[in-house]
C-alpha cells in the first residue's frame, strides 16, 4: 500500500528521489542487493518523462561520439530479456518485449548514406564488434512490405527492439512494493541536508526522511537537487511530440524509429526535438509534420484515426549522454540522469544498481561525470 | 447566413455547438453586430434537445410535446442573424490564440476568432452495471435521437431503467406514441426524496417546471406502464445471439427478471467536458450533481480570458437556462470587444437573469432528488468501466492497491481511457472508483488529462495540413 | 444473417426512402437516417466486435460520444455510424475487431 506524506520522519537505507523508469529500475537493483529502499515521488501530477517515452530499446546510432555510451547501451539491450522475464515471473505483467531488430527508415539517399557512415564510425570505435546493415528499399520491403515508394532504405540492427514503457513502470512498481519497498507519493523534495550520519530530505509538503544514502533520479528536478549535494546536473527539457493511432491488425513486425506498432496494435508515431522550455503540450504544426512523414513512410496509415497526441519533455544533458556520478563532498549521494530510461532500464537495474550498492569507485563510469561539460 | 471561405477572416466570436445555448448566442450576437461563426459537428442544428428541429419528421407533434417545438423559434432567430454557420464540422483542437482547427468532410482548416463560446452541451452519464455493453442496451437519449431524427422507436419487449426526468419524459413520449413499455425500473433511492425535500422552496420558484414533472408522472400512471420504484441494482444478460435477452433487477431484497430486447438506461446527464478539459480550464467537482463543472463567472467566462462556456456544458440546468446563459455570455463578449456599453449590457441582462432565475433555483432540488444511486457511480468489481478497452472496476481497484494514485497513472497502467471515445464514457467512473479506493476526495483525485485531437481525425487529414 | 427488425417507424410528415446494403442485404431506410439507425433497423447484431476481446457491441448513445457504433462504411473502417447520414447504395458492414490497414481504399492523390 502506498503512503502519502504525514508529519514526522521515516528512515531507509537508501532514499531515491523520483519514481519514474530510472528510479524504479535502480530501486529494484538495490533491493536485489538486500537494501531497504524508499522512493519519494510526486504522484499523478509529476512531469513524468516516463509516461512520454516512445518505448524503443534502441542500440543503433547511440554513442557515436562516446564509445562508452554505445557499450552500456548494448550491454543493457543484452540484459533486457532477463529483466522482462523476471518482471513477468514476479508480477505477472508482460511488458511486451520484442527484440527481433529494428530499422531506421530514411527518406533520402543522403540521409541513408550519412547514417551508414555514422554507424560505421561506431563500429570502428568498437573494434569491429557492432552489428548493423545498410538496406535498400527492396531489402526493407522484405522485412516490412508496407513501406512507401519514397523510402530510400534503412539501417538495420538486430539488437534493437521495443517494449511497453507504461507496463514496464507498472511492473517495476508492483515488484518494488511486493518486495517491501516503500513508495511515498509525498510530492516534491525541496531540500537535502548532509550530515555525518547521512542525509535528511524535506518535501515541500512537510514530509521528512532520513537515510544513509540517496540517489537523485528526479529527472529535470535533479537540476535543483544536485547542487545541494555538491553535484551538477545541467539538464534542459527537450520536447518530443507523439501521435497515437487507433488499434489496427498487426502489420509492423519491427520498430522503425519513427513508427512502431504496440503490443495492443495501436500505431505510435513520433517524433520531434524542440527546445520550448517546460511546455509539454502539442502543436498542430509539429503534429502535422510528424503525420506527413509517417504517411510517406507508410502510405497505408492515411485512413488510420489519430486517437491522441502527447508531448513529453526529455531530460537532456548538453551532449545527450547520461550523468552517473557520486558526490565527493557528500559521500553517499548519487546522481543518475538520462533520456533513454527504457533502453537503459536493464543496465540501471543491473550493473548501475550494483555500483551504487557496492559504494565503490568505478573508473569506467568517469566518462559520465558532469565535469565533462565544463571542459 | 452564409458559409464562405472562413480562413482569412478573424471573427469576433466563434461559437461551438448549435444547441439552445449556441443558437440563442448566435441570434444575440447577430443583434449586437458581432461577426460570428457557429460551428457544429451535426449536419442539422438543434443540439440534442432540439435534434432535427428544422425537419421534425414525426407526423404527430403530440409525441414530443410542445417543449420540443419551441426550438423552432430559436432556430429561426439563429438563421435570421448573419452568423456564418458551419454544420458537419468538428473542432479537434484549439490553439493558444484561440485559433480553431476544424475538420469538415475529411479536410482540416483553421478558424480564427477573438472570443470563443463553448456550448457543447451535455452527454449521458455512463451507467455501468453488469451487461451494460450488450447489444440492445442504449441510453434514453439515444431513443430520443432515433425518435426526433428518424421517427424510429424500439419495439417490445422494452424496458427503461434508471433515474431522472429525461427517463420519465422518454417513457411518456414512447407511451404516447403507442410503444408498449414492459416496465419502468426506477433506481432513484428512496432517501433522495427526503433529502430533496429540503430544497423544495427553491423548486417552488419554478412552479411551471414542477407542475410539468407532476403532469408527466400522472401521464405515466394513466398509461399503465408499471413504474417500479426503489430498484437497487440491475443486471443484463444475453441470449444465444449475443443480444440482450433479459434484465434482472433487485428490489426490497428480492430478485426479479424480465424478458427484454431493448433496455433504455439513464442516470442523468453530465457536462461534456472534453473541450473544456483539453483547454486546461479550471474545473471544480459539483458534489450535488456528481460531475465536473468548468469554473465560470456570472457571464460564463472561464479561467482563461476570452473563453466562455454556456449551457449544459458549463453545468446541467436544462434547455431554457442554456438559452439565457448563451445570451449573457454574448453580452459580456460584446462589451469586451467594445460593441456594447457597460450600462447597456447590464440593462439587457436584467430580463435574461430574471428568466434564468427559476431554472437555477430548482436545480438543487432536482440534483439531489435524482442523484444516481451509489452502485451506478462506483460499480462492482466485475463491471466494465472502460468500454473501449474493456477494463473492469476490479482491475482499477487492484491498480490502486498497487500504488496508483490518480486517473492518469491508471490510464497509463491499464489503458482505461485510451480507446476511441477518449475517456468520455469512463472518465467519471474511473475518478470515482479511485477516489473511493484510495479514500480521497474526487477533487484531489482529479480527472484524465485530455489532449487534442478532441475528436479523432485521420493521420492523412493531419498530414495534409503540412502540405 | 441479420435478425428480424427491432425498430419500428412511426408515421412521418414526409418520407424519402433510400436503399442501403447492410452485410449485403438491401434495407429500406429514410434519407436522414444515420448508418447507425440503418443497422438497428436491419437488426445487425452485433454491429461491431471489440479489438480487445471480440465482444459483441451495438450502438449505445447515438450522439457521437460512445464510439460503439463503429462500422465499415463503403469500405472505410471504423466510422461512427451515428455521425454518417445514409446515401442511396451505401454499403454497410459490421466492424470486426481492429481495422486492417491493407483494406483501406486508397485515396486518389
Amino acid at each position: 500500500m502506498t503512503k502519502t506524506a504525514t508529519q514526522g520522519s521515516r528512515s531507509a537505507d537508501v532514499c531515491l528521489i523520483g519514481g519514474g523508469l530510472v528510479g524504479m529500475a535502480i530501486a529494484l537493483g538495490l533491493q536485489r542487493n538486500g537494501l531497504r529502499i524508499t522512493v519519494i515521488d510526486e504522484g499523478d501530477v509529476a512531469l513524468r518523462a516516463s509516461r512520454g517515452n516512445f518505448g524503443l530499446i534502441w542500440v543503433q546510432g547511440k554513442g557515436d561520439t562516446l564509445p562508452e555510451y554505445a557499450e552500456i547501451t548494448r550491454l543493457s539491450a543484452r540484459l533486457w530479456p532477463s529483466l522482462a522475464a523476471s518482471l513477468k515471473h514476479s508480477t505477472g505483467v508482460d511488458v511486451q518485449l520484442q527484440q527481433r531488430g529494428g530499422l531506421y527508415l530514411c527518406l533520402t539517399e543522403q540521409e541513408l548514406d550519412a547514417r551508414a557512415r555514422m554507424l560505421e564510425k561506431i563500429r570502428a570505435a568498437a573494434g569491429g564488434d557492432y552489428p548493423y546493415e545498410k538496406l535498400d528499399l527492396k531489402q526493407v520491403r522484405e522485412k516490412i512490405p508496407e513501406v512507401g515508394d519514397t523510402v530510400a532504405g534503412a539501417t538495420w540492427c538486430p539488437e534493437d527492439g521495443h517494449v511497453n514503457p507504461l507496463l514496464l513502470l507498472r511492473a517495476m512498481m508492483e515488484r518494488f512494493n511486493a518486495q517491501g519497498g516503500v513508495m511515498d507519493n509525498a510530492g516534491c523534495v525541496e531540500t537535502i541536508e548532509h550530515h555525518s550520519g547521512g542525509f535528511r530530505l524535506r518535501a515541500r509538503s512537510g514530509g521528512i526522511w532520513d537515510c544513509a544514502r540517496i540517489v537523485l533520479c528526479a529527472g529535470l528536478g535533479n537540476r535543483e537537487l544536485a547542487p545541494q549535494v555538491g553535484l551538477s546536473a545541467p539538464l534542459s527539457p527537450n520536447r518530443g511530440q507523439v501521435l497515437v493511432g487507433e488499434r489496427v491488425r498487426p502489420f509492423l513486425n519491427y520498430p522503425t524509429g519513427y513508427v512502431r506498432q504496440t503490443g495492443e496494435g495501436s500505431v505510435q508515431i513520433g517524433d520531434s526535438k524542440e527546445d520550448v522550455g517546460f511546455d509539454s503540450g502539442t502543436t498542430t504544426e509539429v503534429m502535422a509534420k510528424i503525420a506527413h512523414r509517417a504517411v510517406k513512410l507508410f502510405p497505408l496509415l492515411r485512413d488510420v484515426k489519430l486517437v491522441r497526441a502527447w508531448g513529453a519533455l526529455r531530460v537532456m544533458t548538453p551532449d545527450g549522454y547520461p550523468i552517473y556520478q557520486t558526490s565527493t563532498t557528500c559521500p553517499g549521494a548519487y546522481l543518475v540522469t538520462c533520456h533513454s530510461g527504457v533502453t537503459l532500464a536493464a543496465f540501471h537495474e543491473g550493473p548501475l544498481a550494483d555500483w551504487i550498492s557496492s559504494d565503490r569507485h568505478d573508473p569506467s563510469l568517469e566518462v559520465f561525470h558532469a565535469e565533462r561539460f565544463t571542459l | 447566413m452564409s458559409s464562405r471561405n472562413t480562413t482569412d477572416v478573424c471573427y469576433d466570436l466563434a461559437i461551438i455547438g448549435a444547441g439552445p445555448a449556441g443558437m440563442a448566442a448566435a441570434a444575440e450576437a447577430g443583434q449586437l453586430g458581432l461577426a460570428t461563426v457557429l460551428i457544429d459537428e451535426q449536419e442539422e442544428a438543434g443540439g440534442q434537445i432540439y435534434r432535427a428541429i428544422e425537419r421534425a419528421p414525426l407526423a404527430d407533434e403530440g409525441i414530443l410535446g410542445s417543449d420540443y417545438y419551441k426550438g423552432r423559434s430559436l432556430l429561426k432567430a439563429m438563421q435570421a442573424s448573419h452568423t456564418d454557420y458551419l454544420p458537419g464540422t468538428t473542432v479537434w483542437d484549439v490553439e493558444d490564440d484561440l485559433t480553431l482547427n476544424v475538420s469538415h468532410h475529411g479536410r482540416s482548416r483553421q478558424v480564427r476568432a477573438r472570443r470563443l463560446l463553448i456550448a457543447t452541451g451535455a452527454q449521458e452519464r455512463p451507467v455501468p452495471f453488469t451487461g451494460w455493453t450488450l447489444p440492445g442496451v442504449m441510453t434514453c437519449g439515444a431513443a430520443q435521437v432515433l425518435l426526433k431524427n428518424s421517427a424510429l422507436v424500439p419495439s417490445a419487449p422494452l424496458v427503461l431503467a434508471g433515474s431522472g426526468p429525461l427517463m420519465l419524459l422518454v417513457a411518456s413520449q414512447l407511451s404516447y406514441a403507442g410503444v408498449p413499455i414492459k416496465a419502468l425500473l426506477d433506481t432513484t433511492p428512496r432517501e433522495n426524496y427526503f433529502r430533496a425535500a429540503r430544497y423544495s422552496p427553491g423548486a417552488l420558484r419554478n412552479l411551471k417546471l414542477l407542475l410539468k414533472g407532476v403532469g408527466l408522472l400522472r401521464t405515466l400512471k394513466r398509461s399503465g406502464v408499471p413504474h417500479i420504484t426503489g430498484v437497487e441494482s440491475l443486471r443484463a444478460e444475453s441470449g444465444k445471439d449475443d443480444h440482450l435477452d433479459k434484465v434482472y433487477y433487485r428490489r426490497k431484497g428480492a430478485d426479479h427478471e424480465l424478458d427484454c430486447r431493448s433496455l433504455l438506461v439513464h442516470q442523468g446527464v453530465v457536462p461534456n467536458v472534453q473541450l473544456t478539459r483539453a483547454l486546461e480550464l479550471k474545473h471544480r467537482w459539483n458534489e450535488q450533481q456528481q460531475c465536473w463543472n468548468p469554473h465560470a463567472d456570472v457571464w460564463g467566462e472561464t479561467s482563461r480570458a476570452g473563453i466562455f462556456v454556456a449551457g449544459d456544458s458549463s453545468g446541467i440546468a436544462g434547455a431554457q437556462a442554456a438559452e439565457e446563459a448563451g445570451r449573457l455570455s454574448v453580452l459580456q463578449i460584446a462589451k469586451q470587444l467594445g460593441q456594447l456599453e457597460e450600462d447597456t449590457r447590464n440593462k439587457r441582462a436584467v430580463p435574461i437573469r430574471r428568466r434564468l432565475g427559476p431554472h437555477q433555483a430548482i436545480r438543487p432540488f432536482l440534483d439531489v432528488l435524482y442523484q444516481p444511486a451509489r452502485p451506478f457511480l462506483i460499480p462492482e468489481d466485475d463491471t466494465i468501466v472502460c468500454r473501449c478497452e474493456e477494463i473492469t472496476a476490479g482491475e482499477l481497484r487492484s491498480i490502486a492497491d498497487a500504488g496508483c494514485q490518480g486517473p492518469n497513472q491508471a490510464k497509463a497502467f491499464s489503458r482505461a481511457g485510451m480507446g476511441p471515445c477518449q475517456g468520455r464514457l469512463c472518465g467519471l467512473t474511473v475518478s470515482q472508483v479511485l477516489a473511493e479506493r484510495n479514500n480521497q476526495s474526487i477533487d484531489a483525485v482529479g480527472y484524465y488529462h485530455i489532449r487534442p485531437p478532441i475528436k479523432p481525425l485521420t493521420i492523412g487529414e493531419l498530414a495534409d495540413i503540412a502540405n | 444473417m441479420p435478425n428480424a427488425s427491432h425498430f419500428k417507424r412511426l408515421p412521418m410528415r414526409v418520407g424519402e426512402p433510400v436503399t442501403v446494403f447492410v452485410e449485403g442485404r438491401a434495407i429500406e431506410v429514410e434519407s436522414y437516417d444515420t448508418a447507425a439507425a440503418a443497422v438497428l433497423i436491419a437488426g445487425l447484431v452485433p454491429s461491431r466486435t471489440t479489438p480487445t476481446s471480440g465482444s459483441a457491441r451495438a450502438p449505445y448513445c447515438l450522439m457521437g460520444v460512445c464510439f460503439e457504433c463503429l462500422l465499415d462504411i463503403d469500405g472505410v473502417a471504423n466510422q461512427q455510424g451515428c455521425m454518417v447520414k445514409v446515401r442511396d447504395g451505401m454499403q454497410i458492414h459490421r466492424q470486426v475487431g481492429a481495422r486492417d490497414i491493407h483494406e483501406s481504399p486508397q485515396e486518389t492523390a
